[in-house]
């Protein structure tokens, strides 16, 4: 990370004041020298100070598990966009430019991301806009079709619109309009904490609860310096792993639903619900309602629990692990997998993949690993890589990651530490603060940053869903595929919509 | 082949017995129904009001309600009440036919759902298909409807399927508050579907906007819109929960019977 940065560790708060506030020209030059060094951007986004916009951006550097941090304000409706060198930033700066009405000038597609009006009356990028309603690249042939799908789809799954350019069954080129899940969290986080707060974090990406709620239960614990009991990190770390179970199983049934190979769907489509039974256990709902909270978690897990719920696991992970191993060795679905969806390694890195799909591309990224947190700072969980890019190379990490994480969960219920599970939390929060804090959610890097006011409150919290840094990704597979290719492909990033649209 | 039809035979039939036997077991910690115990109350108390993220439960005159439509059944009440005057109970049992019938107050029976009229159930009865449509849910409510369609649930034992086409489907399942965005793809769906047809909301968002009532990116829920036949509480509900709404409102279960259990 180069000198203009300010550097922190995962979830260490800093005072706002020690954050560089440099001009435009620096920030620019630094958050590309950075991305050139092979840093990230976890986060790009503005906020609202006296007469002017701030710019913060927050960048990763795996090699040194620091966080960088870095602001400018800008005091006109427009700034000189940093997409064309570094296009991992470019939802970001669309972001800016609908939220706060400024334009990223130079952006090379400057388009709406959701569908909502700007923060700030008077001053709009986009004007008045409907949702889908927007310019689409398109590509001009007499034999092109351009095929529209969406908001509502065939299935049970979040809306969203896709439009295809297509020769014949030939994809050149796919476009994803979303917004449609809009319910203006990040909105109506400014001024909190309220009693509503961790509610929008459980919702904010519904089937990621456990991700999310910790990110920002560690946000809130680095502002007010409180120590989580370590019988708490272990309990978070364990929903944490069932959440990614039940999702990477449900994720390997429906691929194999999607290939007509139904043993695999059957099953998986099963014990899935074993897997999310098994977090109801912790707390009661399938999802982890009501189990994270700031100081540590809300239910503790009796002794005498224990022994039953390692076999309930073993079991459904045993039937799992034998039926997605079906998938390996039938000809037909390899044939379907491989060489489908691909998407290089220096696309990966160029447009900032997390999760899954990065590790699919041989990228060995993993907040877990990179930026430990919790109880992964005591404990190990291997980094799952392939090597293709393709859908094969994504359900074949998911396959390994459950296994990892069904060994982590098994392990560590029997090592639970004997103390409580939750810690007093300071009323309020430091004031004039920023942390930047991240989890490995199933899907990916999740990253919250949250920035307070003189009083503590929230002046700013940004939420930064892995599917925010992969929807591009689902596009780019989709290029010289075959339209019919896409169910399968969509299902292999399984991205989410709200955790997106917010 | 002969693996997976091995792995076939070693996992064995899956599907529940529910509604004929016994339900499935729910949770440890499972939050159904609220219990609420006003002879507990202390006077001008109203710690659970406070701590209701959704304003589901009011104050007044010595009585407590709760709202089963706003409720997240979130553990906040229960773990504000320094009295345990509030405590939820493993009753799964939430749908309801009207907006009304989910306004809980102590010591008042609750009227579940009943089942659709003698002319609706001769149509619906045996075959029921549903369009789903998230409307700004959280992928939560929508995994746990679309869970039903699992080999352990199979809601094809009923006649029930969700199908891909509004123009196939004999009623709508909505979920999520209706977010700005989604109301002209939810009211596009909603007119595709051939009459009768019959509305079904799931969770707090879709019956009344949740947490995210008040908020201009949305709608309240389903009713701002369109009549609504069946409200299923939750968030997200349990699948017996909403398994439970569907068989009520096809008077597969009648009363105050658990399936088999009675």
């Amino acid at each position: 990370m180069n000198r203009t940065f300010l550097t922190r560790r995962n979830a260490e708060p800093a005072a706002l004041a020690d954050v560089p506030l440099v001009q435009i020209d620096v920030f620019r030059t630094a958050v590309l020298d950075a991305v050139r060094d092979e840093c990230r951007v976890v986060s790009f986004f503005a906020r609202e100070v006296v007469d002017a916009i701030e710019l913060v951006a927050v960048l990763a550097d795996e090699t040194t598990s620091e966080l960088g941090f870095v602001r400018s304000r800008i005091n006109e409706d427009r700034f000189e966009s940093l997409t064309p060198e570094c296009p991992q930033v470019q939802l970001f700066e669309r972001e800016i430019a609908e939220q706060f009405g400024i334009e990223p000038a130079g952006h090379p597609w400057l388009k709406p991301v959701r569908f909502q009006q700007s923060w700030r009356p008077g001053h709009s990028v986009f004007g008045e806009t409907l949702p889908g309603v927007t310019d689409f690249f398109r590509v001009e042939g007499d034999e092109i079709h351009e095929v529209a799908v969406g908001p509502v789809h065939a299935g049970v799954i979040e809306p969203g619109h896709f439009r295809f350019q297509c020769h014949g069954e030939h994809v050149f080129h796919l476009e994803t309009a979303l917004g449609y899940q809009h319910r203006g969290i990040e909105r109506a986080l400014i001024g909190g904490p309220s009693a509503k707060t961790i509610h929008y974090m459980e919702t904010a990406a519904g089937d990621s609860t456990i991700g999310h709620t910790l990110a920002y239960a560690q946000a809130v614990e680095a502002l007010t310096g409180t120590r989580v009991p370590a019988r708490a990190q272990v309990l978070r770390g364990i929903a944490l792993e069932l959440e990614r179970l039940a999702n990477h199983t449900g994720d390997l049934g429906a691929l194999s639903g999607d290939v007509a190979y139904l043993p695999a769907a059957a099953a998986c489509g099963r014990t899935r619900g074993d897997y999310l039974n098994l977090t109801a256990e912790l707390c009661g709902s399938r999802f982890g309602r009501g189990f994270v909270r700031p100081g540590g978690v809300l239910f503790d897990l009796p002794a005498d629990r224990i022994d039953a719920l390692t076999e309930r696991l073993q079991a459904a992970t045993r039937d799992t692990v034998d039926s997605a191993a079906l998938l390996w060795t039938t000809p037909s679905v390899i044939e379907r997998f491989e060489n489908t969806g691909t998407i290089d390694t220096d696309v990966c890195d160029e447009i900032g993949m997390v999760g899954v799909p990065a590790r699919a591309c041989g990228r060995g990224i993993d907040v877990r690993h990179d930026f430990p947190f919790g109880v992964y700072r005591f404990v190990h969980i291997p980094v799952m890589t392939a090597y293709h890019g393709d859908v094969n190379s994504r359900a074949f990490v998911r396959w390994l990651e459950l296994q990892r994480s069904a060994d982590f969960v098994a392990q560590q219920m029997h090592r639970l530490p004997a103390t409580p599970v939750r810690a007093d939390v300071a009323a309020s929060l430091a004031p004039d603060s920023i942390v930047a804090s991240l989890t490995e959610g199933w899907r990916g890097e999740i990253c919250h940053v949250a920035i307070t006011d003189a009083e503590g409150r929230f002046a700013r919290y940004k939420i930064t869903d892995p599917s925010f840094h992969n929807w591009f990704g689902v596009a780019l597979a989709l290029r010289n595929g075959q339209i019919s290719d896409f169910p399968l492909c969509n299902k292999s990033f399984n991205l989410s919509y709200c955790g997106h649209d917010l | 082949m002969l693996k997976a039809l091995l792995t076939r035979a070693r996992q064995g039939h899956r599907t529940m017995r529910y509604p004929d036997g016994p339900a499935p077991p729910l949770p440890a910690h499972f939050r159904g129904v609220p219990r609420i115990d006003p002879t507990r109350c202390p006077d001008g108390c109203r710690v659970c009001a406070d701590a209701c993220p959704t304003n589901a439960i009011t104050v007044a005159g010595g009585t407590v309600a709760l709202d089963l439509g706003l409720c997240i059944f979130c553990p906040e009440c229960e773990t504000a009440c320094p009295e345990g005057a509030i405590t939820f109970t493993d009753d799964y049992r939430l749908a309801a036919r009207t907006r009304a019938d989910l306004h809980l107050l102590a010591g008042e029976e609750r009227r579940l759902a009943d089942a659709l009229d003698a002319k609706l159930r001769r149509l619906f009865g045996r075959s029921l298909k549903l369009r789903v449509v998230s409307a700004g849910d959280c992928n939560g409510c929508a995994s746990d409807v679309n869970v039903l369609g699992t080999i352990g649930w199979d809601i094809g034992r009923f006649g029930i399927q969700y199908v891909a086409s509004p123009r196939h489907a004999d009623g709508i399942i909505i979920v999520g508050p209706v977010t700005e965005n989604m109301r002209l793809a939810l009211r596009k769906t909603y007119d595709a579907i051939p009459a009768p047809k019959i509305v079904i909301a799931i969770g707090a968002c879709a019956i009344s906007g949740g947490i995210y009532a008040g908020h201009p990116e949305q709608q309240d829920g389903v009713e701002s819109m369109l009549p609504v036949d069946l409200f299923i509480p939750g968030c997200p509900p349990h699948p017996l929960t909403i398994l439970d709404g569907f068989l009520r409102l096809l008077g597969r279960i009648e009363g105050v019977t658990h399936g088999g259990q009675s």
